[in-house]
């Protein structure tokens, strides 16, 4: 089991979202309101004429966890959703999963998911 | 009073009607008499007037005018400084608003009333005869409003001080002590409000003199704004001079509820339901329209983008503005006003203020000092004597009237500048002023109050 945290320009989520879907690969997803920067530059506020820079952009970062088979189509099409070739469009990391546990059934591994 | 009724019909309801519960019964009906009878005692009927000269209509509208402008304080001003405020000290900048409004309401009917509005003496103050409104009762009236009762009267004059006090505030916001902003509406209020209150409205020097303010542009914006440029300067910078409101929504609703609470700040300054009312009504809508108007064109050129601060801040700069010749100008002279509303403040706030450095955090003397001084002197250049045979200036063949109203706004400044710098250095030296630097840091939410604007509860 891998998983997948992405971090997002915020409006491209619900391509993503539709496309994982219709893949056949999402069993669910979690979705964070995050702000930060990476190569982006911030941007420029101006309240009563005077500017003021903003560092940290908002993003979104969505977290997936899925069998390992599954990740580099799932990867592919978040590229292709978020991909705008413009600075700031994100990054995705892999991270291996050690156990998964679902709750209300106490099932465990990929049954989990 | 009502708990002591139900008491009576509970006692009634239950069925065992001894002699003894009667007696009580006489008792409490005893009681409730004897709290009318000492509120009467409060209404020696000492200022009989002249049959029929209290009048229903404008007693109507000059209670509703009342109530408009407290509205203006709590929630109008509170809103609007709370949401431009960061939000760690949006309870803090509230609560300056709030407690403003308390203490000067009790002042008031203590002895503020009658020092401002007493008979005059010499010009310079009231006379303390009506300390805790005494004389006064429900025939009462004054000369300057013989068709109402004096107590709304003193009511309304009692919403002009609270939210003169309560407009320094924005300016001294993000690192003042509470403590010491409690000190400053008691001493302010006393020995610079009350004084100017009196000087132009009060039968003093400058009403004797003749300068024209209709609803406040010297006593109450010029007179705030001075506050706040020499507050600042005393009490120095922020850490963090920033101005990033933490909630626009907020000062939106602020400034609607300003708006529309100055109809009864301006229209209710005729102190009558009459045609001046209706000028002056007029005549705050289209300025302020306007200037909202004005400081959005004026930022959409400078900056490429039209803000909702900028609408906002527009529209209080143009309320400001049209206050002192809102009941003296036509309808081509409130647009002018609506339109230089716009921009002069504009360029105070975004030009002058970055040249000199202070620290006014909410542009208390970039809006409401610079707009007040702006109307006051505009006052004198278009008031139309067809609108209120009261005013004629310069436009009108009255070029001394102008001066009238420099002389107004000078002294204003000087006696105001003066005043608080004073009042400022007594504080200093027995409360202090400013909060710790890691209160400041904490925010003074937390470290003045110990409460939170917005808590995740879980």
């Amino acid at each position: 089991m891998k998983k997948i945290e992405a971090i997002i320009k915020p409006h491209r989520l619900d391509e993503i979202k539709t496309g994982l879907v219709n893949a056949g690969i999402l069993n669910g997803m979690t979705v964070t309101e995050v702000r930060g920067f990476g190569r982006q530059k911030g941007y420029v506020e101006v309240y009563r004429g005077r500017e003021y820079e903003v560092r940290f952009l908002p993003k979104v970062k969505i977290e997936i966890v899925m069998k390992d088979e599954d990740v580099d189509k799932a990867i592919e099409i978040i590229i292709s959703k978020a991909r705008t070739g413009e600075l700031g469009d994100g990054k995705i990391f892999v991270y291996p999963v050690d156990r998964a546990v679902r709750i209300s059934s106490r099932q465990q591994g990929e049954e989990a998911l | 009073m009502s708990v002591t009724l139900d008491f009576i019909k509970k006692l009634e309801n239950k069925k065992f009607k001894t002699e003894e519960v009667i007696n009580m019964k006489r008792i409490l009906t005893n009681v409730i008499w004897m709290s009318f009878l000492s509120i009467n005692v409060f209404a020696q009927e000492n200022n009989p007037i002249p049959s029929g000269g209290i009048n229903s209509g404008d007693t109507a509208w000059m209670i509703m005018a009342t109530a408009l402008v407290m509205l203006m304080t709590v929630p109008g001003l509170a809103l609007f400084y709370g949401g431009l405020a960061k939000r760690k000290d949006t309870l803090n900048t509230i609560a300056m608003s709030f407690a403003a409004f308390a203490l000067v309401s009790i002042l008031w009917v203590i002895y503020g009333y009658t020092f401002t509005f007493g008979d005059d003496i010499k010009g310079f103050i009231g006379n303390p005869t009506k300390l805790f409104l005494s004389g006064i009762g429900i025939k009462s009236v004054i000369d300057a409003a013989n068709t109402i009762p004096e107590y709304i009267f003193i009511v309304y004059q009692l919403t002009f001080a609270a939210i003169t006090v309560a407009l320094a505030s924005g300016a001294f916001i993000e690192r003042m002590k509470f403590s010491a902003w409690v000190v400053f509406t008691i001493l302010w209020m006393t020995f610079v409000y009350v004084p100017i209150a009196h000087w132009v409205w009060g039968n003093g020097f400058l009403e004797k003199l003749g300068a024209l303010d209709f609803a406040g542009g010297t006593v109450v914006h010029i007179n705030a704004g001075i506050a706040a440029l020499v507050g600042v300067l005393l009490l120095g910078k922020r850490r963090d001079t920033s101005l990033i409101p933490h909630n626009l929504t907020m000062v939106a609703t602020g400034t609607g509820l300003l708006w529309f609470g100055w109809f009864g700040f301006n229209a209710g300054s005729a102190l009558s339901a009459n045609g001046i009312a209706g000028a002056a009504f007029i005549n705050t809508n289209t300025a302020t329209a306007m200037a909202a108007i004005s400081w959005m064109t004026a930022e959409w050129l400078a900056t490429k983008r039209p803000t909702l601060l900028g609408l906002c801040s527009g529209a209080v700069a143009g309320l400001v503005t049209i206050t002192p010749s809102a009941g003296f100008v036509n309808i081509i002279g409130s647009l002018v006003i609506g339109i230089l509303a716009g921009i002069v403040p504009y360029i105070a706030v975004t030009k002058i203020k970055p040249l000199f450095g202070y620290d006014d955090t909410l542009d208390v003397f970039g809006i409401h000092g610079v707009a007040g001084i702006l109307g006051a002197l505009l006052t004198g250049i278009f008031a139309d004597p067809s609108i209120n045979e009261a005013g004629k200036g310069l436009l009108y063949g009255n070029p001394g009237q102008f001066t009238k109203q420099l002389i107004a706004v000078l002294v204003t400044i000087v006696y105001s500048g003066g005043l608080t710098a004073l009042i400022f250095y007594v504080i200093r030296a027995f409360t202090g002023l400013r909060s710790r630097v890691d209160d400041e840091i904490i925010g003074l939410d937390e470290s003045m109050h110990g409460e939170k604007a917005y808590n995740l509860h879980i």
